[in-house]
């Protein structure tokens, strides 16, 4: 009785938007490379940070106050006379951080295998996308405390656009409304903050996922699951029915259905990340001035630039870049190019080997390199500048900006191992 | 429905047309999006000049106030400094002012109308920082430069005129805002002798 009334409830539904088929579509009939390793926890986990951030946010939303005046006093409001309002910022403060770990660990992953390479450039696209935006809503989210570290960082950032030739100036007077950063400036951080970036995030996961299922999953040996119509063996092909969308065109082989086998996998790393995520909102919510600097428990003050401004930590690997360099406009540039040629990496990489398991003992020591650099670099951003750190930040730089040049250089004619024709687990 | 052959050439026509008058009206519907960012007429309204008492500060003293929402320094300069300022030029990428970054008045060796008081706008030139007074320690950062200004943020440097050291972010030396002196004692920030 109950079972029919589900059935027809169902029915009536799909005769009116598919909602069935698109279950099918995208979960339970999605075909998913069965070697799937750790590498592949992040993104599902970057979704449900994402979750995170607009459910927190809107509830800080609630009782923040948008004003110069108001600004720094309703965050020690939320923090002691909310009810639970402490924890609903540190779950939000928290979640910046571990966005951009996931973020971060998401992309690198993407690196490694290849994930980027052709027929998934769009995908690296519309990541990179949703990264730049992701970037841009911590920065303007880091003003809306108006603490000293909010309105300092704040002030070179907006900066930045000052070293454009002709229009930087005017530029600048335009993204600030004020002749300095003034309640006008927080407005509209607030603004674009609260509604339109989070929308462009959204409209962009979506995309990026969209993308992803168009072509399919890439996986740890960088082969395609996907073969011609009628040449796999009823053995590779395996027993699970995948949908017509995939498995009318071609065979889909050493694949199994996204659910339930790896909605379970990602509920297992979802636990292990709440247990890391839960630690540091309960015993270390500032990440020991990582995640919240000192200063910004100082309301800002326009006169006073704190003695040393280091962004929070998942900028500092592009701030070093930018202050390696002794002129105002190349450091500029090369803060700017440090992201923008992360964009080109799909074209730079002229190798058709994928997975970095059958690519050249070179290519490895590149990306190596590559990952210390970043991590230097990194470092060395959220340290005051010092002759010899400036230096070191230098052969860094070189070194980051050295990676894309060399895998453009070598990747034409790799010396690649043998690819496997089923995948390996 | 009439039956009339089709005349491509006035569709065409049409679409174009209707594209383009279709396309200025969102151009112009686009300006009071982007107007609006422009500061307000009241942030316009804000920028008073600030008059400050000079007659009690000590040599070597730096005093700050607020001007247009920036800070602004009032420095007293001691005639050690003032000896010393016209012997490092060498080091210096821009000693002589070539850049209009003062006041013509302010046009000179020191880049201010009494060689004793130094007065500049207290924001880096390369990021928006506002630089740290080193009265005695600045040897740290320049080699056998007593005084100067050095920027936590990226490191640029600044001697007791302002001007930029070589080697640094900054590309351009302080910005010494308009000001006069009313009488021997007072000094208005934000204008001109003569202006009103």
């Amino acid at each position: 009785m109950l079972k029919k009334l589900v059935t027809d409830g169902i029915d009536w539904i799909d005769a009116r938007i598919p909602m069935t088929d698109t279950w099918n579509k995208h979960l339970a009939q999605y075909p998913t490379p069965v070697n799937f390793n750790f590498w592949y926890f992040f993104g599902s986990l970057a979704m449900l940070v994402l979750v995170n951030q607009i459910l927190t946010g809107i509830w800080l939303t609630m009782h923040y106050n948008p004003s110069a005046e108001g600004a720094f006093n309703s965050i020690e409001y939320i923090m002691r006379d909310v009810p639970y309002g402490w924890l609903l910022r540190y779950m939000h403060s928290t979640g910046a951080s571990a966005f951009f770990v996931v973020i971060y660990l998401h992309m690198f992953r993407g690196l490694i295998y290849g994930s980027y390479q052709k027929p998934r450039e769009l995908i690296w696209i519309f990541g990179m996308l949703i990264f730049l935006v992701l970037m841009a809503e911590a920065f303007m989210g880091y003003l809306l405390p108006w603490g000293q570290m909010s309105f300092w960082g704040a002030q070179v950032i907006i900066s930045l656009f000052g070293a454009i030739p002709v229009i930087g100036d005017d530029l600048t007077l335009w993204i600030r409304g004020d002749y300095v950063i003034s309640g006008a400036t927080l407005n509209r951080f607030f603004a674009l903050h609260v509604v339109a970036l989070p929308l462009a995030l959204v409209a962009l996961v979506f995309l990026h996922i969209v993308a992803l299922h168009e072509v399919g999953s890439n996986n740890p040996d960088g082969i395609e699951i996907k073969q011609k119509k009628g040449s796999a063996s009823e053995e590779a092909k395996g027993k699970f029915t995948f949908h017509q969308q995939y498995s009318g065109k071609k065979d889909i082989i050493d694949a199994v259905p996204f659910h339930p086998y790896f909605t379970v996998k990602d509920i297992m790393g979802v636990s292990a990340f709440l247990i890391c995520f839960a630690a540091v909102i309960f015993f270390i919510p500032e990440g020991g001035g990582f995640f919240l600097e000192p200063p910004n428990f100082e309301a800002a003050n326009s006169l006073k630039t704190p003695a040393h401004i280091a962004p929070v930590w998942y900028y500092t690997p592009y701030y070093a870049i930018l202050r390696a360099i002794p002129d105002k406009l190349i450091g500029v540039v090369f803060f700017g190019g440090s992201i923008a040629i992360l964009f080109l990496l799909p074209w730079l990489d002229r190798c058709k080997v994928k997975s970095i398991r059958y690519r050249s003992w070179m290519h490895k020591l590149n990306i190596t390199q590559f990952i210390i650099c970043f991590i230097v670099l990194g470092v060395l951003g959220a340290l005051p500048a010092t002759p010899l750190y400036t230096i070191i930040a230098q052969v860094a730089s070189v070194g980051y900006f050295g990676f894309f040049i060399a895998l453009f250089i070598y990747s034409k004619n790799e010396k690649t191992k043998p690819l496997p024709t089923r995948l390996t687990h | 429905m009439s039956n009339a052959p089709v005349n491509s050439g006035r569709r065409k026509f049409l679409t174009l047309t209707t594209a383009v008058v279709g396309g200025v009206g969102a151009a112009a519907v686009a300006v009071p999006f982007v107007k609006s960012w422009s500061p307000s007429e009241k942030a316009k309204a804000a920028g008073a000049p600030v008059s400050v008492k000079i007659d009690k500060i000590q040599p070597g003293q730096l005093v700050r106030v607020e001007w247009r929402g920036k800070p602004v320094w009032v420095v007293a300069r001691t005639d050690k400094v003032i000896k010393e300022l016209p012997t490092i030029e060498g080091k210096l990428r821009d000693p002589k002012s070539s850049e209009p970054q003062q006041p013509e008045y302010a046009t000179n060796e020191l880049r201010s109308i009494k060689p004793e008081l130094f007065i500049a706008v207290g924001i880096c030139t390369h990021l928006g920082c506002s630089p740290t007074y080193l009265p005695d320690s600045f040897g740290e950062q320049v080699e056998g430069v007593e005084s100067g200004f050095f920027c936590p943020c990226h490191g640029s440097k600044f001697d007791m005129a302002g001007r930029v050291f070589q080697n640094v972010p900054a590309p351009l030396n302080l910005v010494i805002p308009p000001h006069h002196y009313v009488d021997d004692a007072t000094v208005l920030i934000g204008l001109d002798k003569g202006d009103a």
